[in-house]
């Protein structure tokens, strides 16, 4: 398990820093907005590895639902977090690049607003999880869970027909208009080098959720079988079965 | 036997019994709305044109809080005495339970909307420029995104540690469509700058996939213990 | 003719009897399957653990009381014999099937709260309940309910009103209304007055001669000596003492399935 840790962190180091180096250096300058411009290899990855950790979080909450294991209520849990830390990367990169660019810290840009919501979902999530009593937790997680997954089609939908009715400058520039190839394959190798860096710490969440309810298990497990013996006062009647 | 629409139906008179002895749920509703539609009167003063930009999104904003406390109310009730136990133990179905709650509230907020909506038209000088029978189609459907989501997150958050006060941190955002269009349609209908036809089948849809969705897991979330 | 047809011929619920010609079976419970199998049934709370392996029959037509201190376990028990709360591991079997969610109609539960509604009347909170069950329009048995817990079926007061007393002999009647073959029924005594509560073992008494198994919690096991066919010790969890009492001072001959039928005086 260290073994394969290690090795996949060494990925995830290798392929950051050539994607550091593909944003930063080989992908070329973009015209009208300079340099600014490669903050964009960061934002838009991070927004589909968020989106791709909360898909997870959907399927592990349905796999919860339908079989109670507690493997996928921890991994539902361990995406969900995950997804929101990266989602948070999203709303921070978005302003700091518009600010310079356009002069103004926020639009309700298609991408940026949908981020919000789903972030705002997913930190519900998260809130419910901490706030609800033990044995009720992981199912009402999962259906909220589920309501906030359906929800981002519907979501997708009016935000992008708001925008069309009230226009707003747009801060990523990659919806639908061509991509230079090169650009392109910074973007890709960036995406690949956040999803095996997501990977990573899904995985070490995960375990750590793990290791928290098997903590518990064995604290009621070894309640249960303490007094194991009956106890010598009473007069020896047959305490099991009638 | 216990078929879904006897138990539906005596529930629902039940609650509607205990709602007119009481009427808890109404009156905080009501005055709580009022607060909301001064407090905005005051920070906002606008021209009459403004008026009918803005109207919307106050109106729903109002509601939707005024929606919040009744939510909370018809489960709150459900919790004392632990009487939803009884009902888990007998054979009737959940979703009855389930239904006849959600309409409760629908009915208890449509009422809400009834008796505030000539106030927003005395603040705010409201005349709809586009056809009126739309708002009402509107207001049914906003008020059943509200309440079906609100009914189904309500039954999971008062029995969570912070009770009343997780139901808008959970209910809010997954509500945000529903609210973009009920604030957009009935701005639309009231300036009839655009068409509202958009908003209103995004309305429905968003209506038919929560409530199939609440359908299917409520009764799971009601045995969660 | 239907169950509920039978029900209204009937004066009082504690006379209905369990009659398999009219009433619909669960399936396969008869008298000589135990009303209740737990097969080590465990049940955790985060660390805690309320119940730890708990294995036990009970048989159907008796009457049983669950003794034991705060914490032990009893209520918890109930639960899941009812079908409110889940068994963390185990096996639960109730009138003979596993699946509990098909014999609800046959169960009635009293809590440690009333399980009423407060803001309605006596006669109001059973026509909704029995409506729960499938009971539509039958105001005279809900009426009879009452009068068998010694509750006047005209008081128009609101439940809200009542005395501790009043609310738990009304629970009890929400309890039997829809004549259950099990009774489960978590410290029915609670705060009711020496009277009453003797009433009560008495009513109880009357339906466990009747066929119905009675399972009860109570802190006041003096108020079923003489009524009760056994008391069942819990301590941490788990059953540590059964006593079975042979009411008639007959030899006890273990699992006599034959309802008694010798007056108890």
């Amino acid at each position: 398990m260290r073994t394969k840790l290690t090795i996949l962190g060494l990925i995830a180091l290798a392929l950051l820093s050539y994607g550091l180096y593909q944003a930063l250096v080989a992908a070329p300058t973009e015209q009208t907005m300079g340099d600014v411009q490669r903050i964009f290899y960061y934002h838009v990855p991070s927004a589909w590895t968020a989106f791709l950790l909360f898909f997870c979080n959907f399927i592990a909450s349905a796999i919860y639902l339908l079989n109670r294991s507690q493997r996928s209520d921890a991994f539902a849990l361990a995406t969900a977090e995950v997804g929101v830390v990266f989602c948070t990367v999203v709303l921070v990169t978005g302003p700091i690049w518009a600010k310079p660019v356009w002069g103004i810290w926020w639009t309700w840009d298609a991408r940026l607003t949908t981020t919000l919501i789903l972030w705002l979902i997913y930190v519900s999530y998260l809130m419910l999880r901490r706030y609800s009593s033990g044995g009720q937790t992981p199912v009402l997680a999962a259906a909220l869970a589920i309501f906030g997954f359906i929800d981002v089609p519907i979501v997708y939908f009016s935000i992008r027909y708001f925008r069309t009715q009230h226009p707003q400058p747009v801060i990523a520039g990659a919806e639908g208009s061509g991509i230079d190839p090169l650009m392109m394959k910074a973007l890709m190798i960036n995406w690949l080098a956040f999803i095996v860096f997501g990977a990573i710490v899904v995985w070490l969440r995960y375990k750590l959720e793990r290791a928290r309810q098997q903590v518990e298990e064995a604290h009621a497990l070894r309640e249960e079988q303490s007094l194991e013996q009956p106890r010598v006062d009473k007069p020896a009647v047959d305490a099991r079965a009638s | 036997m216990s078929t879904l629409s006897a138990v539906l139906r005596s529930t629902l008179a039940k609650d509607l019994r205990m709602e007119w002895r009481s009427k808890d749920a109404i009156n905080s509703m009501l005055f709580f709305a009022l607060l909301v539609v001064v407090i905005f009167s005051f920070s906002f003063s606008p021209t009459a044109e403004e008026s009918r930009q803005i109207a919307g999104g106050l109106i729903w904003v109002a509601f939707l809080f005024a929606a919040v406390v009744a939510l909370n109310q018809t489960w709150a009730r459900e919790l004392r005495n632990q009487v939803l136990d009884a009902y888990r133990v007998s054979p009737a179905p959940a979703n009855s339970l389930f239904l006849a709650k959600a309409i409760g509230n629908f009915i208890f907020v449509g009422v809400l909307e009834v008796l505030m909506a000539p106030l927003f038209v005395v603040f705010y000088n409201l005349r709809p420029v586009g056809p009126a029978w739309q708002l009402g189609l509107v207001g049914a459907l906003a008020t059943w995104a509200l309440v079906v989501n609100g009914t189904f997150f309500a039954a999971m958050s008062i029995r969570t540690r912070s009770r009343e006060v997780m139901l808008p941190l959970i209910l809010f955002p997954i509500s945000i469509p529903a609210l973009l269009a009920m604030v957009e349609s009935t701005t639309a209908i009231l300036t009839g700058d655009a068409s509202p036809v958009f908003w209103i089948n995004l309305l429905a849809v968003y209506d038919v996939v929560f409530t199939t969705a609440c359908l299917l897991l409520f009764e799971t979330v009601l045995n969660a213990e | 003719m239907s169950r509920y047809e039978l029900l209204n011929e009937k004066t009082n619920p504690a006379d209905i009897a369990f009659d398999s010609a009219g009433a619909p079976d669960p399936g396969h419970a008869t008298y000589a399957t135990p009303a209740i199998t737990l097969d080590s049934v465990t049940r955790h709370f985060g660390r805690f653990a309320a119940l730890r392996g708990v294995s036990a029959n009970f048989s159907s037509g008796r009457l049983y009381t669950v003794l034991g201190d705060n914490g032990a376990g009893k209520s918890t028990l109930l639960r899941i014999i009812a079908g409110l709360l889940q068994p963390t591991r185990g096996r639960v079997e109730v009138l003979g099937t596993t699946n509990l969610k098909s014999v609800r109609p046959w169960i009635g539960y009293m809590g440690h709260a009333s399980l009423l509604y407060d803001e309605l009347d006596a006669m109001e909170n059973l026509r909704y309940f029995a409506g729960l069950y499938g009971i539509l329009g039958n105001d005279g048995l809900c009426a009879r309910a009452m009068t068998t817990v010694g509750l006047e079926p005209a008081l128009k007061r609101r439940v809200g009103q009542y005395s501790q007393g009043m609310r738990q002999r009304l629970s009890l009647a929400r309890a039997v209304l829809h004549d259950p073959k099990l009774l489960l029924l978590d410290e029915p005594f609670s705060n009711v007055d020496v009277a009453s509560a003797h009433e009560m073992v008495r009513l109880l008494g009357a339906m466990r001669d009747n066929g119905k198994t009675v399972f009860l919690v109570t802190h006041q096991p003096s108020l079923l000596e003489g009524t009760a066919d056994e008391f069942i010790h819990m301590t941490a969890g788990r059953i540590d003492q059964r006593d079975t009492r042979d009411r008639s001072g007959d030899p006890q001959t273990g699992m006599d399935p034959r309802p008694r039928t010798e007056a108890r005086r």
